[in-house]
């Protein structure tokens, strides 16, 4: 389990991470949202121990990390943002490196690096150069060499950037299979659809602070208007229809398109029946009807005020 | 620390190094092709190499039997390649670097120089037009001038066709002069007289006694033998000694800035923040950096030598093991250097061209360039306190002065010295966060 309780981080007169406090419990995936900026860096460096904090502290599995060469470091697996190869060497070369680091050698190694492999998908290209590979496959390369040591708590910078959709794909499945084997994983990304495919829980960070944290349905829950109704029309465009429309009880919000009517309802149970009922009234004919979720980027957008990508 | 860990980091050092074509160009094949041309430049192998000529122009306005003399003097001089030049062309000549020193010989020389050989005053001027870039050579010309305008000039006055003449203007000056005691008249006539009778000798009887070109001329009252003294007697110099321990010294302190570099540039990538996140202790990491440009300078310095061995006949004449101990030395002197490099320095950028001048101006100082004698007393003295004149020192000591491994203990440990300084800065500076 990773306890990190009360990190804070400041360069001169920016506070880059303030009060950071949350908890991944085994076989959960925490996501760390922000935009660029918000602080999920400095804090996955915080926690991985590479920068130290001004305050708070972490817990790895109960233990603190209080030297260079603790014990405790070997039960944390880092995937940094950047491609950490070495495209030089090979990509077995680049595993028995970072196997080392963590005193593997002989048949340990030679098996931590073949399962490492296989996790990959990459075991048939396994003595080739780093440098002949795809984006997508140093992005596989990357993760698999932080888990040769078997770590029980996996650390995820942004770990698809630029990757293919593919790898990206094959990335999720090695996430949610390390997840099924208990593994404690925190990762940090703008892309919301990712974060929405693979976190039990989401924490939301904005200007270095926690602005959410909770479980993706709660965290849903927090915007007013979660729920949203899709209404083709055959017949639109009389005048007045959309002020019409936003007088129906329980409706918060009204768009035409050219082709499909945008209905933000409260409530979507409660409030559907009265706008179909208001447009079946006034002589519209419905070609479909589709109800939709917010997502983690209307949460974002409703929470801090700005678009998680433009931030 | 990790052995295991120490062990992979060394071994990726190594790997990375040796695939990186510009890094062994200009470690390995750099320090040889450029100390072989300066090998080449300073005496070559032996010294056997015939040295180029000096360029003279003669501009003789005299023409007369002692200016002629003068240049005949000079064109067998196998050290000068002497061409007859009119005034004019030999200034135009020397002013584009055609020729080194222009000798004009004023008309009246001929006379003047015999006379003032005698009297002391009134002496005539050789002008030497020379090219201001060629300070040493003039020197040399200045020198090689004077021994043949003494000879030419004593000859002809002393034994020449016009030498009659001389000696009468002689004598009529003694005994107009005044102020001279009777006694030092009587002596300077007495001797100006013999001179003669000594040149009215009948011609067979001159040519019997006159061995060489040289009878009854003033010549050099000496004769020199030289010996290069070097490790032992009969073991001749070889400057690709110098030019080869100069050359490696310069190129493995490039190869030291090169491995801090490569260290600056890992701190931008996640390979850091991998490296920084597992159990790997500053000391496996720098003494792993060290170790692995420690291997790498061992192995361009015997690479270096054993070309030079092989190619150019460069042997150790010394001790064997003192020189593996100041290759060793200076190498863990270099991987510390390299280091304190990576530990002070901000970024490569800022960071390069600064240590490029450092390491330029250390190997000027130790005397890779030009020997340290060439420099001021003081400069001498205190080029002692950088550590590349203690390498480039010991390398020339044991590689053809023949030092023994007593005389290799100073270079050895002044270098573990200074090794023992960067490594401390360095680890007491090191910073895993950027």
């Amino acid at each position: 389990m990773l306890e990190v309780k009360g990190l804070h981080k400041r360069y001169g007169d920016l506070v880059a991470v303030e009060e950071v406090s949350f908890t991944a419990r085994p076989g959960e995936m925490v996501g760390l949202l922000g935009p660029n900026g918000a602080g999920k860096t400095t804090s996955v460096s915080m926690i991985a121990g590479l920068l130290k904090p001004d305050r708070g502290e972490v817990l790895i599995e109960g233990g603190l990390v209080r030297s260079e060469t603790d014990d405790v470091k070997r039960r944390i697996g880092l995937v940094p943002q950047d491609i950490a190869l070495h495209d030089e060497l090979s990509a077995r070369e680049n595993l028995a490196l970072f196997g080392a680091l963590y005193s593997l050698r002989g048949k340990p190694l030679a098996a931590a690096m073949d399962a490492a492999f296989d996790v990959a998908g990459l075991t048939d290209r396994a003595q080739d150069k780093v440098a002949t590979f795809s984006g997508g496959m140093k992005r596989r390369l990357n993760l698999a060499a932080a888990l040769l040591h078997a770590p029980a708590i996996l650390l995820l910078d942004e770990p698809t950037v630029g990757v293919d959709p593919q790898s990206r794909n094959q990335i999720f499945s090695n996430l949610e299979e390390l997840k099924r084997q208990g593994k404690t994983l925190v990762y940090t990304t703008h892309y919301m659809e990712e974060a929405e495919r693979l976190c039990d829980r989401i924490i939301i960070i904005d200007h270095g602070k926690v602005i959410a944290n909770d479980s993706l349905a709660a965290v849903r829950r927090m915007v007013p208007s979660v729920n949203i109704l899709e209404i083709g029309v055959e017949n639109p465009g009389r005048d007045g229809w959309m002020g019409g429309l936003r007088t129906v009880a329980g409706v918060v919000a009204v768009e035409w398109d050219g082709a499909a009517l945008s209905v933000t309802v409260k409530h979507l149970l409660e409030d559907s029946p009265a706008v179909l009922m208001w447009l079946h009234a006034h002589d519209y004919r419905c070609t479909h009807i589709a109800s939709q979720r917010a997502d983690l980027e209307t949460v974002f957008l409703t929470l801090t005020g700005r678009s998680v990508r433009n931030a | 620390m990790s052995y295991t860990a120490f062990q992979a980091l060394v071994k990726r050092d190594l790997r990375l190094f040796f695939q990186d074509r510009r890094a062994v160009t200009m470690s390995f094949v750099a320090p040889i092709v450029i100390g072989s041309f300066f090998g080449y430049l300073f005496g070559g192998v032996n010294n056997d190499r015939e040295m180029s000529k000096i360029k003279v122009a003669s501009v003789d306005q005299d023409g007369s039997a002692i200016s002629k003399r003068v240049v005949a003097s000079l064109t067998t001089d196998k050290t000068l390649d002497v061409s007859a030049r009119g005034l004019d062309e030999a200034r135009e000549l020397v002013r584009g670097g055609k020729i080194t020193v222009a000798a004009v010989i004023p008309k009246g020389f001929g006379d003047e120089a015999a006379r003032a050989l005698f009297r002391g005053t009134n002496k005539p001027q050789i002008e030497l037009l020379y090219d201001p870039s060629h300070g040493p050579e003039l020197q040399m010309v200045r020198g090689m001038l004077m021994q043949h305008v003494m000879e030419a000039v004593s000859g002809e006055a002393f034994s020449g066709t016009g030498a009659r003449r001389y000696l009468d203007e002689s004598r009529k000056e003694v005994a107009r002069a005044t102020g001279m005691s009777e006694s030092d008249r009587k002596s300077l006539s007495k001797m100006l007289d013999s001179i003669g009778d000594w040149n009215q000798r009948p011609t067979a009887a001159t040519a019997g006694a006159s061995t060489g070109a040289t009878a009854g001329v003033f010549s050099m009252p000496y004769e020199v033998k030289e010996e290069a003294v070097t490790a032992r007697k009969g073991v001749a110099y070889n400057s690709m000694a110098h030019s080869f321990a100069g050359m490696c010294v310069q190129f493995i302190l490039f190869m030291g800035i090169d491995a801090g570099m490569v260290v600056l540039q890992q701190r931008r990538t996640g390979l850091w923040k991998r490296l920084q996140a597992s159990p790997t202790s500053r000391w496996t990491m720098v003494g792993s950096r060290a170790a692995s440009a420690a291997i790498v300078a061992m192995i361009i310095m015997l690479v270096v030598f054993g070309f030079a061995r092989v190619v150019f006949g460069v042997k150790i004449e010394g001790s064997y093991a003192g020189f593996l101990g100041v290759c060793l030395a200076f190498a863990l002197m270099t991987a510390t250097f390299g280091l304190l490099v990576s530990v002070l320095g901000k970024t490569p950028e800022a960071t390069r061209g600064i240590a490029i001048l450092v390491t330029l101006i250390l190997v000027m100082l130790g005397g890779s360039w030009v020997p340290a004698f060439l420099f001021p007393q003081w400069l001498q003295q205190a080029s002692f306190a950088v550590p590349t004149r203690w390498a480039v020192d010991g390398l020339d000591g044991l590689v053809w002065r023949g030092w023994g491994m007593q005389e290799a203990l100073a270079p050895i440990g002044a270098l573990l010295m200074f090794a023992a300084v960067f490594g401390a800065i360095a680890a007491w500076r090191f910073r895993w966060e950027s």
